[in-house]
């Protein structure tokens, strides 16, 4: 019947009219995996047996008469940094290679609120640092368009599985373009919301002042469905969630009207660094806003420049500390080779459990955060975070939404950026920004470059934006066609 | 050469809260091993630290008390080092900006005022226990981890191991009357770190200071400061320099040695903690805080001291106790007795009766109310004291007023002269061999003769009466 080729709105329909059943649903998206995840690898752990079982639970439940939510029975692949109790966690890390969470993430408990069926845990680059997926311990993922490319990373598994339709849904988690980077890679959408809309509970935490969990789809209206039912506020398990003010709603209050409607290209966006088939496809996707009666004009963010460095600045600061947890001593990989001493433990578990990019930011961190590095590098760079949070508040005076290039280029091939990490880090250039001023941002297809590689787009919006995000991403979809874009495999 | 010593004091009190800073697990001293635990306070990979708004409750609370400054807007930053029973390998704690700063704490040595300034007051998590199994190696019990404590840091204002102890005891006091510790020294509620140096008396410049570690008791501190600064002493007169460094205090072998010296010194990397923001204590709530601190215990002493009459010692001795003291002041409020009688029986059959029973004044049912009603009779004459002690046992157990129990109890005291009169001279008409003694000049028979009256009286009479009647039938004889 090849489910796995329908959008999860369609399948929600119907599930809700009886026509297929979850089980069914399961059955064919499981098979889809069977027959193409040796080739994208997307997944760390497929959780077929329990897939099954979640789903003949839905099937059940409905059969009862139970009222159930738009999402029940739909398959949903999870970022394999999400706490899954008693599902193997493991960042993509040695590290954690045998951990199993003792409890559910906050997002894994609305989920499941919501009857979805998890298929898997999605390979990441190994604790979310990385932008191409390539530093996963277990093994890199392919991007389903050219398998000979990087899906993008870190959440590259979740939006790989998407593309290759081995699932309609996936949770991914942003840092600093973690979701936006992969989905423009593999032609998906993917939303990072504002900070603090979506729990971090149980988010393993790469950088906590950034990190923010959001969902990948094949269209603007699945990833409405999927982000409504992850949003919330969550004031018993994180400090940092807040309450917006479109909490489970967004979905429903799809609008595709963008009459009056401001957006703004600033201009450090689209500089020479940004290769010239993705600016012309991002310009073009501007075009059409204007032909959907959308007003847009240049504006400038004369900050952007300063980004890169106060990101890696403030993220690896904080890796550093919040990865110090991983010491071989209480759960996850302890060496064998340890002397006596305790100093000796935790070196030789941390040197062997982590991987080169991960130390290297962790050294990165440490560094900055010494006595005496400490006011030059992150007291400065969180100076300067205020400056672009500032900055970005007085462009949203004039503009609902900032249409922006995803990445410099589209998905490049694997092995051709992993020998000089700068070179890596210079990808994140349209990405991090975001994150810095915990704004949310979402990314769509806008068209494909000469070597049928999709290229993103990207709309940044103020505060709890999200509705403009996707009201405008669904306007754009209806006018282009670019969804449900499935990789022949 | 005389040398003054100049004393710091870090002193950690864990607070008494229900719960734990940062997650909801019961903070009491005492489960199981790794029982109050969950994935916040075990360190678990994604769990995430909620602040528990009591913690800041209680320090603001220990900040107001010792004339701190509250710093309206409290957050928490990270202090990064590896140890197996720290999970996460870092601890919450504050740094740059504590929640109090710049107090003051008063108190007496041999009679004389002092004071020590405190440079901070914070709050922060608790580590675990490391147990060391001789079977199974060390294990790491986490239930400690993520109680609250408060790190209270002092200028270096003390000068002798009898200050240290005074200002000490000051601070153990101050958190009992504020109700925020348990202060149970054998559950480790109270620990202190201790930096000492010397300098010649009279200079005001500050010697290398040495800090010290592992200290558990107030005692233990005396001896740990008094060794240290014997310590010292003994080598700048033997020409040596004193090393800034970290020494460990062993309280068995009374000695201590070096655990690190200032090249090992740790960066901890404090940075803010980004998992949690800043938790503002608003007018309300700060005026809520303030309306919660009792008078203080340096304040009471000196009122009983000044204006109760009473010693020094019984003055540190009722304000060493919340609960007695309150007793007290609500007793004398009454106005209908003199506070040094109150005080009189709260010291000694009150205290007795505590200590023997093991209970603490408010576990049992005596009220002050109860105690005026119980010296009033006395002063009344209606009862004797004697029987005053039967009543006072009764006001601890049972609901009864003391006129009740004096009624069930039968213990009104006879004052009238006839009734008694007429016992006299029964007694001695049945102790004729006592008469003749008396009359042999032995005058003492005459205390054998009183407790036979009591006696006959089944111990009502007024003992006045009787001593004033009975000398007058004898000198009748």
């Amino acid at each position: 019947m090849e489910l796995f080729k329908k959008t999860a709105t369609e399948l929600s329909s119907m599930l809700k009219a009886k026509e297929i059943s979850a089980v069914e649903l399961t059955n064919d998206i499981l098979a889809r995996t069977d027959a193409v995840e040796s080739k994208v690898q997307g997944y760390v752990t497929v959780t077929a047996d329990a897939a099954r079982k979640q789903a003949e639970a839905v099937d059940a439940k409905r059969a009862a008469g139970q009222e159930l939510s738009d999402l029940a029975g739909i398959p949903v692949a999870i970022k394999d940094n999400i706490c899954t109790k008693g599902i193997l966690t493991t960042c993509a890390s040695k590290m954690l290679y045998n951990f199993n969470p003792p409890y559910n993430a906050t997002v894994m408990e609305k989920l499941a609120a919501h009857d979805i069926v998890m298929t898997g845990k999605a390979n990441m680059d190994e604790f979310a640092m990385g932008s191409s997926c390539e530093n996963s311990a277990m093994h890199p993922t392919h991007n389903p368009h050219d398998l000979n490319r990087v899906p993008g990373g870190s959440s590259g598994g979740s939006a790989a599985v998407v593309a290759a339709g081995e699932v309609p849904l996936s949770l991914g988690s942003d840092t600093g373009g973690s979701i936006r980077q992969p989905a423009s890679f593999c032609g998906v959408v993917g939303l990072k919301p504002t900070y603090g809309a979506v729990s971090r509970y149980g988010l393993i935490a790469f950088a906590s002042s950034l990190d923010q969990i959001g969902p990948f789809g094949r269209s603007v209206e699945d990833t409405a469905m999927l982000f409504d039912a992850i949003t919330a506020h969550d004031p018993k398990h994180d400090s940092t969630s807040v309450k917006t003010p479109f909490e489970g709603t967004t979905y429903s209050n799809l609008s595709a009207d963008m009459k009056g409607k401001k957006i703004g290209l600033p201009k450090e966006y689209f500089s020479e660094g940004i290769s010239e088939e993705v600016r012309k496809n991002v310009l073009a996707a501007a075009e059409t806003y204007k032909s959907l009666g959308a007003e847009v004009f240049e504006i400038s963010l004369p900050l952007s420049e300063y980004a890169l460095p106060i990101y890696y600045i403030l993220s690896s600061a904080e890796a550093s500390s919040n990865l110090a947890r991983f010491d071989g001593v209480k759960y996850g990989y302890r060496t064998k080779n340890a002397d006596e001493d305790l100093i000796s433990l935790y070196t030789k578990s941390r040197s062997e459990g982590f991987g080169e990019e991960v130390q290297r930011r962790i050294m990165l961190g440490t560094y900055v955060l010494s006595s005496g590095y400490y006011d030059a590098y992150y007291k400065k760079a969180r100076a300067a975070q205020r400056k672009i949070k500032a900055e970005f508040a007085s462009a949203f005076e004039k503009c609902d939404a900032i249409l922006t290039p995803v990445a410099p280029t589209t998905a490049y091939t694997i092995g051709s950026k992993t020998t000089n990490p700068l070179e890596m880090y210079a990808g994140d250039i349209c990405t991090v920004s975001v994150n810095i001023a915990g704004l949310p941002a979402m990314v769509q297809p806008c068209g494909f470059d000469s070597n049928k590689m999709p290229i993103g787009m990207q709309l940044i919006g103020p505060r709890f934006g999200e509705q403009t995000l996707l009201n405008a991403g669904y306007a754009f979809e209806q006018a282009s066609g670019l969804k449900n874009i499935i990789a022949e495999l | 050469m005389k040398y003054q010593a100049v004393i710091g004091l870090e002193v950690h009190a864990e607070l008494s809260t229900e719960s734990k800073i940062y997650c909801s697990c019961s903070a009491k001293f005492g489960a199981d091993i790794n029982t109050h635990t969950c994935p916040v306070c075990t360190g678990m990979p994604g769990a995430l630290p909620v602040l528990n708004k009591q913690v800041v409750h209680y320090a603001a609370k220990m900040g107001l008390a010792t004339g701190c400054t509250v710093n309206r807007l409290c957050k928490a930053d990270r202090k990064n080092y590896f140890y197996p029973d720290l999970p996460k390998a870092y601890q919450i704690s504050q740094f740059d900006v504590p929640i109090c700063e710049n107090g003051e704490v008063f108190f007496y040595v041999d009679g004389e005022k002092k004071s020590c300034r405190l440079e901070r007051i914070h709050f922060e998590e608790d580590a675990g226990k490391l147990l060391h199994d001789e079977i199974d190696g060390t294990v790491v019990d986490f239930n400690r981890c993520g109680v609250p404590l408060i790190e209270m840091v002092t200028k270096p204002d003390l000068h002798s191991s009898a200050e240290a102890k005074e200002f000490l005891e000051m601070i153990k006091t101050t958190l009992s009357y504020l109700d925020i510790c348990d202060c149970k020294m054998e559950e480790g509620s109270i620990r202190c770190d201790v930096n000492v140096s010397i300098r010649p008396e009279g200079s005001n410049e500050f010697g290398t200071r040495v800090e010290m570690k592992n200290i558990n008791t107030f005692s233990g501190a005396v001896r740990a400061i008094d060794y240290e600064i014997a310590r010292q002493i003994e080598v700048v007169e033997n020409g040596g320099t004193i090393q800034q460094e970290t020494r460990r205090w062993d309280d068995v072998k009374l000695k201590n040695t070096v655990m690190r010296t200032k090249e090992d010194a740790q960066d901890y990397r404090y940075f803010p903690d980004p998992d949690l923001i800043a938790v503002e204590i608003d007018d309300e709530w700060y005026k809520q805080i303030e309306s919660e601190i009792p008078e203080l215990p340096i304040s009471r002493y000196e009122r009983y001291l000044n204006e109760y009459g009473m010693t020094a010692m019984e003055s540190r001795q009722l304000m060493d106790s919340y609960s007695k003291a309150s007793l007290l002041d609500a007793a004398a409020a009454s106005g209908k007795v003199k506070p040094k009688a109150a005080a009189n029986w709260i010291l000694s059959d009150i205290s007795k009766y505590l200590n023997d029973k093991e209970l603490e004044l408010e576990n049992t049912k005596l009220t002050a109310e109860k105690l005026v009603d119980l010296i009033c009779l006395i002063d009344a004459g209606t009862i004797s004291g004697a029987a005053g002690k039967k009543v006072l046992v009764q006001l601890f157990e049972t609901d009864e007023t003391a006129e009740q129990i004096v009624e069930r109890l039968g213990l009104k005291q006879v004052s009238d002269e006839g009734a008694i009169l007429t016992l006299v001279k029964q007694v001695l008409d049945s102790n004729p061999k006592s008469i003749e003694d008396y009359k042999a000049g032995k005058k003492n028979v005459t205390g054998f003769l009183v407790g036979q009256c009591m006696k006959a009286s089944k111990g009502q009479g007024n003992p006045q009466i009787i001593n004033k009647l009975l000398a007058q039938e004898l000198a009748k004889l």
